[in-house]
């Protein structure tokens, strides 16, 4: 970004946190171990720097600045721990500041994929490795992923902090695993990155760059696991799969800026490069012979692309793809998209069946694709009063307003004549 | 870092074996021993006598009460341990790993809490 002298100095320490933030935690932590006094080391230092840039100006190298603070900050706070303990780690870690400050107009390696790694370590609970890349790579707090993993956000962050503590504790190594442990390591890295693209993803108007980004940067990490991992099927398919996604951003809003369902999109408006790139990748994956999850959802994409080609989406293949990634994961999720093509090839009812077999999941009540899901088959089979209620669930558990003005639309076409207003 | 590897098994299971199938464990156990030895990372470990032989300890409102058996009734009981100094935790599973013990008990790693 520009740098100009009236642009206020918290926006260009806000610009390099959104940037560096798992890049810094990632080499602080890469040499302490420590990954939650990496963070509160960084955290430090941000407040230093909206202390001392306004007098002192913006330096030339604020991640270099940044990090030079943020490792004084974490020997001081080790001293402060020493009591009893062997120095000679502090030792260390002051000549390695020496170090970098020695280096610091050079640029910082790239370490989060390291870093990814530790915390998708086979120590660390498996449910929680996903959050933890989400929270130490780029910063988010506990409450945005907790939202994103459907955790209430206080059992989230506690499991965050409990996470962190382990991998200090238990002695948990911040590098790439060896090639034998590589691939099995590589699913719950593979997750994380999909859950960093889906929440950039959540923003379709772009209208706030920190998430728009985030949907680059997993796209970016996919590429960074590919490139280390080019025979890896399923880190292809997560790519494909992203690529797929990214292709379809402009076509999910009007010039109005309402949202758009894939069936009603302008496949004029999808963005053939990233489809063809995203088509040849799964192609790749594909003759490696291991199906999985991610290739799975990238052939679903597909699926739905080819109608760009012929007219209209492929709905037996995508109901044969749900059938088998129902089977693989279990998923609440994917049982909602597998009722919906089951209504599209066969009746409404049918697919309401499908959708009651997993209604008694806790977790949907507060799931807002369920109920417009849901809503969606009632009003096909005719039960209005279903419909409009289980949009009204809909509508009250949407975050986007053009989502929300789309769910209310429908929800005005199934609505008594009396119910829609004076 | 320190870390010290717990060997919990079926000690009955243990004690019922033929003395062939105790020797042969026991030369695996040495060994292993010998490898950690060799590598550098052994500062310890030692053989348990099993829970019949245990005694719990505790003071309650100022009086000692001596209680016989193990702390907790479990399946599987502590019979051994190692006391290593290896570089992380990767290091620490693996050497775990390599023990007799993990393939006919549970290995636990604990790190060593440096006072």
């Amino acid at each position: 970004m520009s740098r100009k002298d009236d642009e206020p100095v918290h926006a260009i320490a806000e610009a390099v946190a959104r940037r560096s933030y798992g890049k810094l935690v990632a080499f602080l932590a890469a040499r302490s171990g420590d990954v939650a006094g990496a963070e509160d080391a960084l955290s430090d230092a941000f407040a230093a720097a909206l202390r001392d840039w306004p007098a002192s100006g913006v330096p030339g190298n604020p991640e270099a600045w940044l990090m030079v603070v943020a490792r004084r900050k974490t020997i001081d706070a080790a001293r402060r721990r020493r009591f009893g303990d062997d120095i000679a780690p502090d030792l260390r870690l002051i000549a390695e500041e020496l170090d970098a400050a020695a280096t610091a107009d050079r640029s910082i390696p790239d370490e989060r994929l390291r870093l990814m790694f530790a915390c998708a370590h086979p120590a660390i609970d498996a449910g929680i490795r996903a959050p933890l890349i989400l929270q130490t790579i780029l910063g988010f707090d506990a409450a945005t992923i907790a939202s994103a993993f459907l955790i209430a956000p206080a059992t989230m962050g506690q499991r965050l902090v409990r996470a962190k503590t382990k991998i200090r504790q238990a002695g948990i190594p911040l590098r790439i695993p060896d090639p034998s442990e590589l691939r099995e390591r590589l699913d719950a890295v593979l997750e994380a990155i999909y859950a960093i693209f889906a929440e950039g993803w959540s923003d379709p108007a772009g209208a706030e760059a920190r998430r728009r980004n985030l949907a680059e940067e997993g796209i970016w990490l996919g590429r960074l696991v590919v490139s280390l991992l080019p025979d890896e099927p399923e880190a292809l398919g997560l790519v494909a799969l992203m690529l797929h996604a990214e292709a379809r951003r402009a076509a999910r809003r009007d010039v109005q800026g309402d949202y758009v369902p894939l069936a009603e999109q302008d496949p004029a408006l999808w963005n053939a490069a990233l489809i063809d790139e995203a088509e040849t990748l799964l192609f790749r994956a594909s003759r490696m012979a291991a199906i999985g999850r991610y290739q799975l959802e990238a052939a679903l994409q597909s699926a739905h692309v080819v109608r760009r080609r012929t007219g209209r989406a492929d709905w037996p293949a995508i109901e044969r793809i749900y059938d088998t990634l129902w089977a693989l994961t279990g998923s609440p999720v994917v049982a909602i998209n597998r009722a919906v093509a089951i209504a599209e090839n066969r009746q409404a009812a049918a697919g309401l069946a499908a959708l009651d077999a997993v209604a008694g999941d806790a977790r949907l009540l507060d799931y807002q694709p369920y109920w417009a899901a849901r809503a969606g088959l009632l009003a096909r089979v005719g039960d209005w009063g279903g419909a409009e209620a289980a949009y009204q669930r809909a509508i009250g558990l949407e975050a986007d307003p053009a989502v929300r003005r789309f769910l209310q639309r429908q929800q005005s076409l199934v609505a008594k004549p009396a119910a829609i207003g004076p | 870092m320190q870390y010290l590897l717990m060997i919990y098994t079926d000690e009955a299971a243990m004690l019922s074996q033929s003395e062939a199938e105790t020797g042969q464990i026991l030369a695996a156990y040495g060994a292993y021993t010998e490898a950690m030895t060799k590598a550098g990372v052994l500062l310890g470990g030692n053989r348990l006598r099993p829970t019949t032989a245990t005694t719990t300890v505790r003071v309650a409102d100022g009086k000692t009460q001596v209680l016989n058996g193990p702390y907790a009734e479990t399946k599987e009981q502590l019979g051994g341990y190692f006391l290593i100094d290896v570089p992380d935790l990767d290091a620490a599973l693996s050497w775990a790993a390599r023990c007799p013990g993990a393939s006919y008990g549970t290995m636990e790693v604990r790190p060593i809490w440096v006072m």
